[in-house]
């Protein structure tokens, strides 16, 4: 069992009304937003399960969009995240799915535009007590959380590859707790997925798209 | 130092003859990453945001997004300031305190999870009604939290304090516990006090289910954040008087625990049964989610 702190029962700092339909919601657009590594300027929100029925009444599509624009889950501009889309130029909309079934009830996809054309998709699941997960990346499986310093590579999946990032984070004296590789298929697009302990310095970016197999490399840091 | 139950815990506190809060800042000392001094300081920023979340809406009302609530604590505060209070002064202001939270929460404003956005009034309300009445410095209100999150944590560890899993008796029910434990202690009580009045809390919401009307964080969840000050003051005057009553707080967690899981489904959160279910419930919820033209 994790070691539960004061803080996790006292806590978190949130903005409410929902650990799991405003918190997580925003903890996803964040990660989303920590992901395309740039400002956004056109983003669609499709709200699947639960979110698509309560979205309203939780602030789930107020969240999502804040966690977009760069807001933490206890940042009170929240609740005012239309107007500060608005104020920076950001376009964005809202697809409310009830139809379709996905793995977990509170589930959003969030496709965005970046300022330098920049796309980028992720589908984000809110499990519990503002806890979240990743479950799709540009139409591809994954499963990461953003809780630990996160390396995603995207690749083909070609021999060499995975040896090559492990050898650049190696050289990095960077501890791997968690590496994962996600396909479409058999020399098809791929992703890794590799979760750190400890901070992922940038400059280990770099030395990892020399390979070119490696389409994109992208870092959520802690 | 660790403690895993209740019964583990006083016996640490028995034989360090420390209190419950001392022992919950050593335990994380001992086995997390935080220093005296960042606890501290994270502990003071759980009580500005508490003492933000249960004053704002006396001074500015807002309506919830559901549209269920919105102006009851300020209601609530000056029918006492008008001396037409029915409970005493440190009731009447912890009820006003924690329905003020829960307005914030539902108005998407900040708050702290204790242990849950749902219960989130409780414990605030408890401990700034008494710093009130009781002249308590921030020091002993540092302590009312640290205390308040052992028993906490012994519920989270051992039962639950989720409204999904275990009805409302384990977020308010959870709530109502803690802060009882917290006043215990902060009056002068002692651990074996702050482990009886948890257990009475605990005992006395037994069975609470939940049923928020449309799902939302609203109704009936804000009057029941008001029972939960008002069980847990109840509950740390009887343990302070020496009222004792039989069920140790490791047994009656596990007996909440599992009457929470034979509640049936519509009464863990799925706003299907209880308040949710009435006709009136759902005419509302209707009303509120607005998603087709019924």
């Amino acid at each position: 069992m994790n070691f539960l702190s004061i803080f996790d029962v006292i806590g978190p700092n949130m903005i409410g009304p929902s650990s799991s339909h405003t918190a997580g919601a925003v903890a996803i657009g964040l990660l989303a937003r920590k992901m395309l590594a740039e400002e956004v300027k056109e983003v669609t929100f499709t709200l699947y399960g639960s979110f698509s029925k309560t979205y309203h009444g939780h602030g789930t599509d107020r969240a999502l969009l804040g966690g977009v624009l760069g807001f933490a889950t206890d940042d009170e501009r929240i609740r005012d995240a239309f107007d500060h889309a608005t104020e920076r130029g950001v376009s964005y909309k809202y697809v409310i799915d009830e139809e379709t079934l996905t793995d977990h009830p509170n589930t959003a996809d969030i496709d965005m535009i970046g300022i330098s054309g920049h796309t980028l998709s992720i589908r984000g699941e809110s499990i519990g007590g503002g806890k979240i997960r990743i479950a799709r990346i540009n139409n591809i499986d994954v499963d990461f959380t953003g809780e630990y310093s996160t390396l995603i590579v995207q690749q083909v999946d070609v021999p060499g590859v995975i040896a090559h990032i492990t050898q650049c984070l190696s050289d990095k004296q960077i501890n791997i707790a968690f590496l994962r590789l996600f396909r479409d298929g058999k020399g098809a697009k791929a992703f890794t997925v590799v979760e750190s302990d400890e901070p992922i310095t940038e400059n280990v970016l770099e030395e990892i798209k020399q390979n070119p197999n490696i389409m994109d490399v992208m870092l959520i840091q802690m | 130092m660790d403690f895993i139950s209740g019964q583990t815990l006083l016996e640490i506190c028995k034989k360090d003859q420390i209190s419950i809060s001392t022992a919950m800042k050593q335990r994380e000392i001992d086995h997390g990453v935080l220093t005296e001094e960042m606890i501290t300081e994270k502990l003071n920023t759980v009580l500005t945001i508490m003492q933000n979340s249960a004053t704002g809406p006396i001074k500015e009302p807002r309506r919830s997004i559901g549209g269920l609530l919105g102006g009851e604590a300020q209601k609530v505060n000056a029918f006492r300031e008008a001396g037409q209070n029915v409970c005493g002064s440190t009731l009447s202001r912890a009820i006003a305190y924690s329905m003020a939270v829960l307005e914030v929460n539902a108005t998407m404003g900040l708050i702290v999870a204790a242990p849950t956005a749902g219960s989130s009034g409780v414990l605030p309300g408890v401990l700034l009604a008494l710093k009130e009445t009781h002249n308590l410095d921030d020091e002993t209100l540092r302590r009312g939290v640290l205390n308040a999150s052992a028993l906490g944590y012994i519920l989270m560890r051992n039962a639950s304090v989720s409204g999904a899993e275990a009805g409302c008796q384990a977020e308010v029910g959870a709530a109502s516990a803690m802060a009882a434990s917290a006043a215990v202690e902060m009056l002068g009580g002692t651990p074996e006090m702050c482990m009886q009045a948890a257990s009475i809390a605990l005992s006395n919401l037994l069975g609470l289910v939940c049923d928020p009307i449309a799902g939302l964080v609203e109704s009936p969840c804000q009057s029941r954040n008001a029972i939960g000050v008002a069980n847990a003051l109840t509950c740390a005057e009887l343990a302070l008087a020496g009222v004792a009553q039989p069920i140790p707080f490791d047994e009656m967690a596990e007996a909440m625990y599992r009457v929470g899981k034979s509640l049936p489904f519509e009464l863990r959160e799925t706003a299907m049964g209880g308040c949710a279910g009435t006709p009136t419930g759902c005419t509302l919820s209707c009303q509120i989610c607005g998603n087709c033209n019924h």
